[in-house]
């Protein structure tokens, strides 16, 4: 592979892991001024901080090796949704399917039940990524990891907290993991960017840290009292870029400002 | 008309470091940026000598006073005059370790608990670096002292408290609400 390829192969991998951190950070703002108690409101912000930061390194970064106007700004606001290279998993909103235009509550299981199945796949997977032979990226690995152990152990008390609670959040939680455990196929599905940056010795593929994934959500469930679902069905391709009608309002959102008001300062 | 770059003269250095050795960490102020651990280093820009260089590492990676941080470095290095640029480095990852002594008592002293060592995997969760599956049943940590009366019989209220950088405790013997540190 020629140095252009790798670079290519980088900021497509840096995009993935970015999108992957800026939407899920997105999506979990939306608990900021709502969670359930105060502490729970500011643990998931303080988490938002954490994802939107490490955005931010991985797209600087992008940028950088991308030259041009690209900065972390223009990849964040100035992307659509086909551009976007994140897991579908992380588009979906914080409650049981619903369509893209419509209004709710948000769930705090479904909300922690993501966290959760996220997390159990970044611990690793930035452990991994530490080796990357680009040392930036593994320097951002590094500093994120420290923060994914966090985020994992705040899901996974949770978990255990309302599967092993009231009736009520036992069935909430299981509805929740059923709901969202066929999303998680894509974390082991072949996709052309992942391939290149494995190749390119930058990057890892999750199916590595497969194992490691399954034995934390099977020792977690299990201390939870839920049943692990089956994982057949659907499977996305968000890092193809194609993406579930969710990611268009996610964005929409997130955009709208900075494309009124192009190159605005403050 | 060129003239030849004078590189910087080590009282210019000298002087740049007491200058940045009194700045305070934005949203604790009884601690210095250098007792953090986030001022990292300042020295003649390998590129260009007669420029000086001042690196500076992010706590968490959202934390929001870097930004705050980073210009009150500028700012500092605009009133000496120094033809200076701020530069940010991730590796090695900032760790509460690096923290001194002298910086944990002034916490205390301020109010907030500080933080115990998480040795050298730096993970501070309980997790060693080859520890894979979260554990179910937390190691018992180290006790948490209350800032106000020393009792270590607190609690932990929620991990998460007022930065990204501390945890809510709460001391069960003068009732006393506190911040924690975090380990990191």
């Amino acid at each position: 592979m020629n140095a252009v390829a790798i670079d290519n192969a980088l900021v497509d991998y840096l995009l993935h892991l970015g999108d992957n951190a800026l939407v899920l950070g997105q999506r979990n703002s939306q608990w900021c001024g709502v969670g359930p108690v105060l502490e729970e409101d500011l643990a998931l912000t303080n988490q938002t901080l954490d994802l939107i930061g490490q955005a931010r390194l991985l797209y600087q970064e992008a940028a950088r090796l991308q030259g041009g106007d690209a900065t972390e700004d223009t990849l964040a606001y100035f992307r659509d949704a086909p551009d976007f290279r994140n897991y579908v998993l992380l588009e979906l909103p914080a409650s049981l399917p619903r369509v893209g235009y419509a209004q709710g509550d948000m769930d705090w299981g479904v909300t922690l039940a993501r966290n959760f199945l996220y997390s159990a796949l970044m611990v690793p997977l930035w452990e991994a990524l530490q080796a990357s032979a680009h040392a930036p990226l593994a320097a951002i690995a590094a500093k994120s990891l420290k923060e994914a152990r966090y985020h994992l152990r705040h899901a996974s008390e949770w978990v255990v907290r309302l599967g092993d609670g009231t009736d009520v959040s036992h069935a909430r939680m299981q509805a929740a993991f059923d709901h969202l455990m066929p999303y998680t196929q894509e974390f082991w599905t072949d996709s052309d960017l992942e391939q290149a940056a494995v190749e390119a010795g930058v990057g890892v593929h999750p199916t590595q840290v497969r194992d490691v994934w399954r034995a934390t959500v099977e020792a977690t469930l299990q201390e939870a009292t839920l049943r692990v679902p089956s994982d057949v069905g659907y499977v996305p391709q968000g890092k193809q870029g194609l993406h579930s009608e969710h990611l268009s309002y996610l964005l929409g959102e997130m955009q709208c400002v900075a494309r009124a008001h192009p190159g605005a300062v403050w | 008309m060129t003239t030849a770059v004078a590189p910087v003269a080590p009282g210019v250095l000298a002087r740049v470091r007491a200058a940045l050795d009194a700045l305070t960490d934005p949203e604790i102020p009884v601690v210095t940026l250098a007792e953090m651990g986030i001022l990292r280093d300042v020295r003649p820009a390998a590129d260009d000598p007669s420029l000086v260089e001042v690196v500076i590492t992010p706590t968490y990676s959202g934390c929001p006073a870097m930004a705050q941080i980073a210009n009150d470095v500028r700012a500092t290095l605009q009133r000496l005059g120094v033809p200076a640029r701020v530069t940010t480095q991730l590796a090695p990852a900032w760790t509460t370790d690096w923290m001194s002594d002298a910086a944990r008592e002034k916490l205390r002293a301020y109010g907030i608990a500080p933080p115990g060592r998480c040795g050298v995997d730096g993970a501070g969760t309980g997790a060693t670096a080859s520890e894979h599956v979260v554990r179910l049943v937390p190691r018992a940590p180290e006790p948490v002292a209350c800032p106000r009366c020393g009792s270590t019989h607190t609690r932990e209220v929620s991990r998460f408290g007022s930065t990204a950088c501390k945890a809510l405790y709460q001391c069960l013997d003068c009732r006393e609400p506190f911040d924690h540190f975090k380990p990191h």
